[in-house]
Formats: C-alpha cells, sequence, structure tokens
C-alpha cells in the first residue's frame, strides 16, 4: 500500500515536470486590431494564447531574446512589450516615445533598440530590465533599424537622407557614425544575414544607399542608381518592406518603388542585372528556405494574391490568390509550410510549400506580422 | 462681360458650390470606405491616422482645411511626396465624405 502511495505520487510529480514549454516551434502573430498578439504553434498549428494590452499594434514588429523565451513588441504608439512565451504573459512594458516604428536586439541579446517617428531618434533599453541605456535623438524620423555584428545598430533617416551607426561595443554610450547625403527619403532598410552589407530602399529617387559594415570607412555608395530609366513612377499605395535580402545563386532581389518590378542585382559587384516584371507593387520578396523561389506579395490593391519566382528562370512562375489583404508571410523553419497573414479575411492562412495547396486556416483577427522564433539566430531579425 | 457670359460665370459658382453638400455614400459603401481608410491609409497614417510616415490626419488638424482641398490631396494625391492618388478607387463624392469624416474623427476602429 505504502509502496502504491510512493508509485502514485512518484507518477503525479513526473507528469508535473512534463508540462515545459518549448519555444522553437512557437511565433507570435500580431493583431493589428485590437492590440493584441496571438501565441502560435507551427507544429500543431494552433492558437496556444492571446495576449492583451499591447497598445496600437498597427505596424508593429517582433524580435526574439536569444533563448527564444522573450518576445519584444514594438507597437507605433511607442510601447515596448516583453511578452513571455512560455507563461504566456507581459514580463514588462514601457512607452518610449509618441510614434515608433520598430526595433533590433543586439548581437549578445542584451540591448533592445526602438526606431521612433515622433520624437525622431532610437532609444536602447536593457533586454532584462527594461531601464533604457541610451537615447539617441536624430531631428528626424528613423526607419530601417536593424542590429550588426560587434554590438552595432545601423539605422536611416528618413527625413534627413542620413544613415547612422551606433557602435556599444565599449559600453552603454555609443560611439556614433553619421552618413550624410545617402539619397532623398530612405524608406526602410534591411542588413544581409551574414551581417555584412546594410541596405537602405530610397523613397525619393531610383536607387538603394549600400553601406559595407566590414569598411565602413569606405562610406556609403549608391546602387541600383536609377532603375527606373527617368520613366514617370507608378502611385504606391503601400511601402515595401526590406525585412529580407534574398540572395541566392549569387543573385539578390530587391523591390522597385513606383514599378511592378523585382530588381534583380549581382552580389559581387551590386550591379543590376535584370528585372522580374510582377502583377503589381511589391511589398514583401521572402525567399523559401531553400531558396528556390520567392514568394512576393503587393500594395493594395492586388494584395490578395501573391507571386512565386523560380530563382533559375528568374521569372514569375506561380500566381497565387491567397485572400484579400495578404499583408505578411512567414516560413516555417526548414519551409515546408508557409503562413500568410490576411488582414481583411480576419485569418491566417497556412499553405503547403511542395503543393502549393493551402492545408488549415487559424482565426486570428486582423493579422498583420507574423514572427517565429528561429528568428532569434538571425541578424537582422 | 454679356449676360449670357455672366450667366455662365455664375452656374459655374453655383455648380462649385454644389459639392459642399457631398451626396452620402450608401452605408455599405461607407463601411467599405471606412474599412479603407483606417487600414490601407492607415499604412501610412497610422491605424488610428495619428501618424506615422504620412502626417497625421486627427481632426485638430483636418478642421484646419477645408473639405475641397482635403478631397482633392485625396484624389490627386501631392506629386513629390509619398501621397498616392486615390481618385481611381473612389468618386468625388466619396472623397468629400472621406474629408467630413476625418475633420469629425469619424468612427474609430
Ligand atoms: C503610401 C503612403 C500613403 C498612403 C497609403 C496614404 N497617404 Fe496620405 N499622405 C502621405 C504623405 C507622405 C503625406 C504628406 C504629404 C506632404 O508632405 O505634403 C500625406 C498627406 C495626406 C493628407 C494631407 C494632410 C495635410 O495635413 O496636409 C491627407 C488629407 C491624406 N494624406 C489623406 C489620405 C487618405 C484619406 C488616404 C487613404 C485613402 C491616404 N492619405 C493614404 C502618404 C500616404
Amino acid at each position: 500500500m505504502k509502496t502504491l502511495l510512493l508509485a502514485v505520487l512518484a507518477a503525479l510529480s513526473l507528469s508535473a515536470c512534463v508540462s515545459v514549454t518549448a519555444t522553437g516551434d512557437l511565433g507570435v502573430v500580431i493583431e493589428r486590431a485590437d492590440g493584441k498578439v496571438a501565441v502560435v504553434n507551427t507544429t500543431e498549428r494552433t492558437v496556444l494564447a492571446e495576449i492583451d494590452g499591447l497598445g496600437d499594434l498597427s505596424h508593429a514588429s517582433v524580435v526574439f531574446s536569444r533563448d527564444q523565451r522573450f518576445a519584444f513588441v514594438f507597437g507605433r504608439d511607442g510601447g515596448l512589450t516583453k511578452v513571455d512565451l512560455v507563461t504566456q504573459r507581459i514580463a514588462g512594458r514601457v512607452l518610449q516615445s509618441g510614434n515608433s516604428i520598430g526595433g533590433a536586439i543586439s548581437q549578445d541579446g542584451r540591448l533592445v533598440a526602438v526606431s521612433n517617428y515622433e520624437p525622431g531618434g532610437v532609444r536602447v533599453f536593457d533586454a532584462d530590465s527594461l531601464e533604457m541605456v541610451a537615447d539617441i535623438p536624430t531631428g528626424s524620423k528613423v526607419v530601417g533599424l536593424v542590429d550588426a555584428p560587434g554590438r552595432r545598430f545601423v539605422f536611416s533617416l528618413f527625413d534627413a537622407g542620413e544613415i547612422w551607426m551606433a557602435d556599444f561595443s565599449q559600453g552603454p554610450s555609443p560611439r556614433m557614425t553619421r552618413y550624410a547625403n545617402v539619397g532623398k527619403q530612405p524608406y526602410d532598410a534591411l542588413i544581409t544575414d551574414d551581417g555584412r552589407t546594410y541596405i537602405a530602399g530610397l523613397f525619393g529617387e531610383d536607387g538603394f544607399a549600400l553601406l559595407d559594415l566590414w569598411h565602413p570607412e569606405r562610406g556609403v555608395r549608391r546602387v541600383l542608381d536609377g532603375y527606373g530609366r527617368g520613366e514617370q513612377p507608378l502611385p504606391v499605395y503601400k511601402m515595401p518592406h526590406l525585412e529580407w535580402l534574398t540572395v541566392s545563386g549569387g543573385l539578390a532581389y530587391l523591390p522597385a518603388i513606383g514599378r511592378h518590378e523585382v530588381l534583380v542585382m549581382d552580389t559581387a559587384t551590386w550591379r543590376q542585372v535584370g528585372a522580374v516584371p510582377v502583377l503589381g507593387q511589391p511589398v514583401f520578396i521572402v525567399a523559401q528556405p531553400d531558396k528556390r523561389r520567392l514568394w512576393v506579395n503587393f500594395a493594395f490593391p492586388d494584395n490578395d494574391k501573391v507571386q512565386l519566382i523560380d530563382v533559375e528562370s528568374r521569372s514569375v512562375a506561380a500566381t497565387l490568390t491567397t485572400g484579400k489583404g495578404t499583408l505578411h508571410l512567414e516560413f516555417t523553419p526548414r519551409g515546408e509550410e508557409v503562413w500568410l497573414s490576411l488582414r481583411d479575411e480576419d485569418a491566417v492562412s497556412v499553405w503547403d510549400v511542395a503543393t502549393l495547396t493551402p492545408i488549415t486556416r487559424l482565426n486570428i483577427a486582423k493579422p498583420s506580422g507574423i514572427f517565429f522564433t528561429p528568428r532569434a539566430y538571425k541578424t537582422g531579425m | 462681360m454679356t449676360a449670357a457670359l455672366r450667366l455662365v460665370a455664375m452656374l459655374g459658382a453655383v455648380a462649385l458650390s454644389v459639392p459642399a453638400v457631398a451626396a452620402e455614400p450608401p452605408p455599405n459603401r461607407q463601411a467599405e470606405l471606412l474599412a479603407l481608410l483606417h487600414q490601407d491609409c492607415g499604412s501610412c497614417h497610422g491605424m488610428t491616422l495619428r501618424g506615422g510616415l504620412g502626417l497625421p490626419l486627427t481632426p485638430e488638424r483636418m478642421d484646419a482645411l477645408s473639405v475641397e482641398s482635403i478631397s482633392e490631396t485625396i484624389l490627386s494625391g501631392r506629386p513629390g511626396t509619398a501621397m498616392p492618388p486615390w481618385a481611381p478607387f473612389m468618386t468625388a463624392d466619396e472623397a468629400r465624405w472621406l474629408a467630413t469624416q476625418l475633420q469629425t474623427g469619424g468612427n474609430p476602429p
């Protein structure tokens, strides 16, 4: 009898230990209208929890702590919220400015930087305590903030047409490097996954500004200059996002602005080698993890479709009608499935990448960005 | 000026002043326009219209402008800036109705 009781107790305590949460297949979906995020599981394709009280999340983005436990959510109202994916609760929140746009986490995972529109600048916080470590006013709207190796953050100034680098390698007061006259109205930027090349897209002219972080002393140079060949640009109903630089087979793919094209660039010379015509203004260009095809979504009024570009033939291989308000897409870590947010259908749709067919839908209100935890290990994510 | 010409000029003035009483779009179209305002205009102006890459479109700021000038900006955009023309997607009456919604802070999302 006594041994039986012990056995039961042992079993109970074992089962208590079993309820661990592995974060490797989790993710966060922004519910932009309700100030909520949904915590999702990409293996089970389920919503695990909805977390409330994150403020204005139109245009929100997310980075992850290096242990994949915490999601740092950057809201439009200047809110920086630290969400614990294990307990599914808010672990900390600061309202750090009036109007912000994005953020980044340092290589060592200790600093979280937020870029702000109003007042323009970058603020840097301790990732543990969310206490402010540094304040970098710029007098201009800040876009395209990324982390770079060596505890650096790089960002662009929309109004001033500059690129700044803040180097925190020596401690909490950053060493600043400023590059002026990089081009008119940089609207977003990205860093290559090796952390070497920072590229800002320009809205006010046809071209991109490139900074080689292996040789910051060489300054910023212009690439893909004049890709529009002086033609009258088409109206742009939504700004493209430079989130990933899709490099496959030595070629990189970037969205044109005011032209329904994906620009193709040789990464050895950073010269344009072609352009793939697509059906609308490209917004996100994301490669499948095997890099064989690129998935492109579009600005209003073409935001119900996604086109796939085959990198071998450099042409559109498929056009999918994915649903109204297709705002963002994220691949599962090894790329067998892709999740698409359908804002105007209040759903996230999961597609099979091999067969190009939808598998299931999750009911999520006004979804926008989708962020899976493997981003924790990627520079610039 | 001949009487006939003066009449034409007067008619012109009348025609110009008519749009101030913009025809209201039917309710389902109003819902579409408000969704467009908060979602698609919101991608630049912020979903709550408090500003982003585009200027804030708050009632305090919109009240300082005329319905005509707001709807003209909506229909034609502002060349040389990121503000695109919306004439392909709405009529002049609908743009005026949206302008009045902006001035009254119409239906937050
Ligand atoms: C792609 C980005 C973008 C989108 C989408 C957009 N706007 Fe704009 N809008 C701007 C920018 C940038 C300005 C500021 C232009 C300037 O500097 O004069 C602006 C200016 C305006 C102004 C003038 C504000 C003022 O104070 O003078 C109005 C009104 C306006 N937009 C309404 C709208 C409406 C309504 C929609 C949707 C139907 C819309 N916008 C969609 C970017 C955008």
